[in-house]
């Protein structure tokens, strides 16, 4: 099974998640921004960092890479797709999820080891994941707002995949770690599930689940 | 056709917390000044178009803010012409 991971100009979190698919058994395919060529992938992983400098929302320019386009596309046919930290700004701002990323609300970049509630494995991302997780959360611009009635119908909906628990680090409204969309196809999520894929670099390996997850869905599809 | 300058204001809906916006209000006091009563902190654009006429140069302006200068699920904005 091929993931292909975007790498937009500022990405950072490119190579861990190339590393990531590899490990859980899959196939890392590099793909550029600039290039709406999606190279016959199975999912696509759209990686943190700041593409393009976070220049006037984190997120609001990725949306125009010629890349961006196809990933739209593909996404709205059904194809998986997971946004990581910048990659869940670049998904909301795209309009592939609701609400939006904004400052963190005691302005701090917050990194650290996060313990996460598995609220839904009815996704591509989330079916071979434990109830709980520790991953790390490294972000400044990782608080999740919505209106009451956008946050009552992804409740309702079953479509928070992931609360903080153990404090909430930026903020987020009703403490929203990631979501996806009525599918469940397309998933965001804040911390980094490509960052506890190895024992040696990272609090463990429950971030593994998030790929292995996906692979088994493509195998089963 | 001539060109005409538009002012762009975003600013973050109210019901949106703005940390910036209270941080700065939390610094003020310490400087000396009065603590206000609320900050809130925005983004400000000039766009310079070509249009046929004023209203047409709001109007194009109006949409750029609404598709990209601006993110109409946390933001309000403005345009007037400068």
């Amino acid at each position: 099974m091929k993931i292909g991971v975007v790498t937009f100009p500022g990405s950072l979190d490119d190579r861990d998640a190339q590393r990531a698919v590899r490990l859980a058994g899959g196939e890392a395919v590099a793909l550029w921004h600039g290039d709406a060529d999606l190279r016959g992938v199975d999912a696509v992983v759209l990686p943190g960092g700041f593409s393009y400098g976070d220049y006037l929302r984190a997120g609001a320019i990725a949306r125009f890479a010629p890349a961006m386009g196809s990933v739209v596309d593909a996404a709205k046919g059904g194809m998986p797709v997971l946004g990581i930290c910048n990659g869940f700004q670049v998904l909301c701002e795209s309009h592939l999820l609701p609400g939006a990323l904004t400052r963190n609300q005691h302005l701090h970049f917050v990194n650290r080891d996060q313990r996460l509630r598995i609220a839904s494995k009815a996704t591509a991302w989330t079916s071979d994941l434990p109830d709980e997780v520790v991953i790390p959360v490294k972000n400044g611009e990782g608080s999740y707002v919505a209106d009451e009635k956008t946050l009552d119908a992804l409740q309702e909906q079953g479509r928070v995949v992931a609360y903080y628990e153990g404090g909430n680090p930026n903020g987020s409204l009703r403490a929203i770690a990631g979501i996806a969309n009525e599918r469940g196809n397309v998933v965001g999520v804040m911390p980094h599930p490509e960052h506890a894929v190895e024992e040696l670099t990272g609090p463990g390996t429950d971030g593994l689940g998030f790929f292995t997850s996906v692979l088994k869905t493509l195998v089963q599809a | 056709m001539p060109v005409h300058k538009v002012v762009v204001d975003i600013l973050l809906k109210p019901e949106i917390l703005d940390p910036q916006g209270q941080a700065v209000a939390n610094a003020l006091p310490s400087l000396g000044f009065a603590a206000p009563v609320s900050v809130r902190i925005g983004k400000h654009a000039e766009v310079e178009v070509d249009a046929a006429g004023p209203d047409e140069a709001l109007e194009q302006v109006a949409k750029m803010a609404e598709v990209l200068l601006a993110n109409p699920v946390i933001e309000d904005f403005s345009v007037r012409l400068a």
